[in-house]
């Protein structure tokens, strides 16, 4: 059976009134990508935390490497990026380098770490005068000195240029191909996608999906069209109907396009059209509120 | 240990980086000697008040260290997104807390040092070997409460309120303490005030172990109630904060 190297059982969280995690399970086993895609607000930055040690759940268990997070050994073969922002301006790049590294047992030499990076040139200039890329690409060398099997990666590739995106995310097959595993967040589908096989979508603190990456690829690409009718028919292109204020109607469809031809075949009486991209929330609400269908994928009646 | 000594070089690195904080807190004590100490001859020229005033000073630069090195240093380590990081890391809080612990003893030595041979070279002020010692240990005892302020004020402001929280703590306490200036010169009104004061019972604890001055009855009593009281207000802070960074 594979390792497993992260996982939530059962893990509630609460900030004051707002429910972060509610219930939450979920496995990493060794040799995964697994991609936390989600809004923001969604529960993943509190999963991370949970993870590595920074908060304890309110209740159920969170274990990394088969142990408390919260106990610093326990940390030592997982490796993170710090945000941006977060590394000490006055501190030189190597001085940041060889101060992570020297909480490792057997460290990447920090030469060979900047070189890999490209960033020997920068070794003896303060971060606080790097570029952003140059910052990331310094923050991907913390996560990477210890020799983690686990590297977790938040939000990796927010406000950063294409080119060191593609840069990041080369680094981070390069680490998969080589026997590690992964855990990233983002609440673009596209970066999950440039990365994942698996798929974990989190919203309002609950795992709604959880599923390779071509099933939920195919889940996601969601309109919600919105009219205001009296009553409506039955609908083949709407997945979900969800009825608004007054007349208002929002239809979840995988087809606008149909969905509106289909609308005017009918002679539906529809004012105030809209077609809009659903929220990947949305498209995930109404992927959930879907029931199996016996024959061929998405095709339900909107309950009118 | 030698996850205390990564962090200790890590934040003597920090500090030293800004130079002009270090030069501030190391060489006052010092300044403050030779402008008001060593010029006046009835000072300078007695063992027993140079001496004295030596030993005020020297709390001076310990009670520096204390608001400054923990109390404006803690509220900048959490106001950086960098301090959550390091906690990912495998390293508990012992070594950390060690690190900055030692870091203040270090701060606050090297901030005694120049003063120690100020006094050597241009006053008569002179310590045998057991009142060198003494007042070393009576500067470590004096030092708690006084860190233990640092700590609270560390741990429930943010930086640019800990500034000049720390600034405005400082002075008047040292003055009204008198660090400066010799308390017996104090009107009655301020001496009362002063007696109730930790940086004067302090005082008169490091005076009293360096020149064999009697110490007053309520040094010891004094300085205890402000460590508990600053001791708890520092756990209630650190508690509060826990509560507030890491829900």
């Amino acid at each position: 059976m594979t390792e497993i190297l992260a996982s939530w059982d059962r893990v509630t969280r609460r900030y004051g009134d707002v429910l972060a995690l509610d219930d939450v399970s979920l496995d990493v086993p060794a040799g995964q990508v697994v991609g936390l895609l989600g809004p923001n607000g969604a529960g993943k930055s509190t999963l991370i935390s949970l993870l590595l040690g920074l908060r304890r759940p309110d209740s159920g268990t969170v274990r990394l490497f088969g142990g408390d997070p919260r106990v610093p050994a326990n940390r030592s073969k997982v490796g993170c990026t710090p945000q941006e922002t977060a590394l000490p301006a006055t501190l030189k790049v190597r001085e940041v380098l060889d101060f992570v590294a020297g909480h490792h047992r057997d460290p990447i030499p920090s030469a060979l770490l900047l070189a890999d990076l490209g960033l020997t040139e920068q070794a003896r200039r303060q971060t606080g005068g790097l570029s952003g890329g140059q910052r990331r690409r310094l923050s991907v060398a913390l996560a990477l000195v210890g020799r983690p099997r686990l590297l977790v990666l938040d939000e990796p590739t927010t406000g950063l240029d294409v080119d060191a995106r593609h840069l990041l995310w080369q680094r981070v097959r390069d680490f998969h191909a080589d026997g590690g595993t992964v855990v990233v967040t983002s609440h673009y589908l596209e970066e999950v996608e440039a990365l994942a096989q698996r798929v974990v979508v989190v919203a309002s603190g609950r795992v709604l999906v959880d599923d390779t990456l071509d099933a939920v690829r195919s889940r996601v690409q969601q309109r919600r069209v919105s009219v205001r009718a009296g009553a409506l028919p039955r609908l083949q292109h709407v997945v979900r109907a969800e009825a608004g204020d007054g007349d208002r109607w929002s239809l979840f469809t995988d087809d606008s396009d149909a969905l509106v031809r289909e609308l005017v075949h009918l002679d539906v009486a529809f004012r105030d059209l809209e077609v809009a991209p659903a929220s990947l929330e949305e498209a995930f609400l109404a992927l959930t509120a879907r029931t199996p269908a016996p024959s061929g994928p998405s095709r339900r009646e909107a309950r009118a | 240990m030698s996850l205390v000594a990564l962090h200790t070089r890590y934040v003597a690195l920090e500090t030293i980086r800004v130079p002009i904080a270090v030069v501030g807190t190391v060489m006052f004590p010092v300044l403050s000697f030779l402008f008001f100490v060593v010029p006046f001859r009835e000072i300078s020229g007695d063992p027993v008040a140079s001496t004295a005033a030596v030993s005020q000073l020297g709390l001076f630069a310990v009670f520096s260290v204390c608001l400054f090195s923990f109390g404006v240093g803690v509220a900048d380590d959490r106001s950086t997104p960098w301090d959550p990081y390091v906690r990912t890391l495998p390293v508990g809080a012992g070594p950390r807390i060690v690190a900055r612990l030692l870091n203040g003893v270090l701060f606050a030595l090297l901030g005694l040092l120049p003063l120690l041979l100020a006094a050597a070279l241009l006053t008569e002020a002179s310590v045998t070997a057991t009142q060198a010692l003494l007042g070393a240990g009576a500067l470590a005892v004096a030092g708690v409460p006084l860190l233990f302020m640092g700590v609270a004020i560390g741990y429930s402001l943010p930086v640019k309120a800990a500034v000049p929280v720390a600034q405005v703590l400082l002075f008047p306490l040292a003055f009204a303490g008198g660090l400066f200036i010799p308390p017996e010169g104090f009107p009655g009104w301020l001496d009362a005030i002063s007696q109730a004061l930790p940086t004067r019972a302090g005082r008169d604890l490091v005076i009293a172990a360096t020149t064999g001055a009697d110490l007053p009855a309520t040094a010891l009593p004094v300085l205890a109630v402000w460590a508990v009281v600053a001791g708890v207000l520092a756990v209630q802070a650190y508690r509060r904060d826990e509560g507030r960074r890491f829900r």
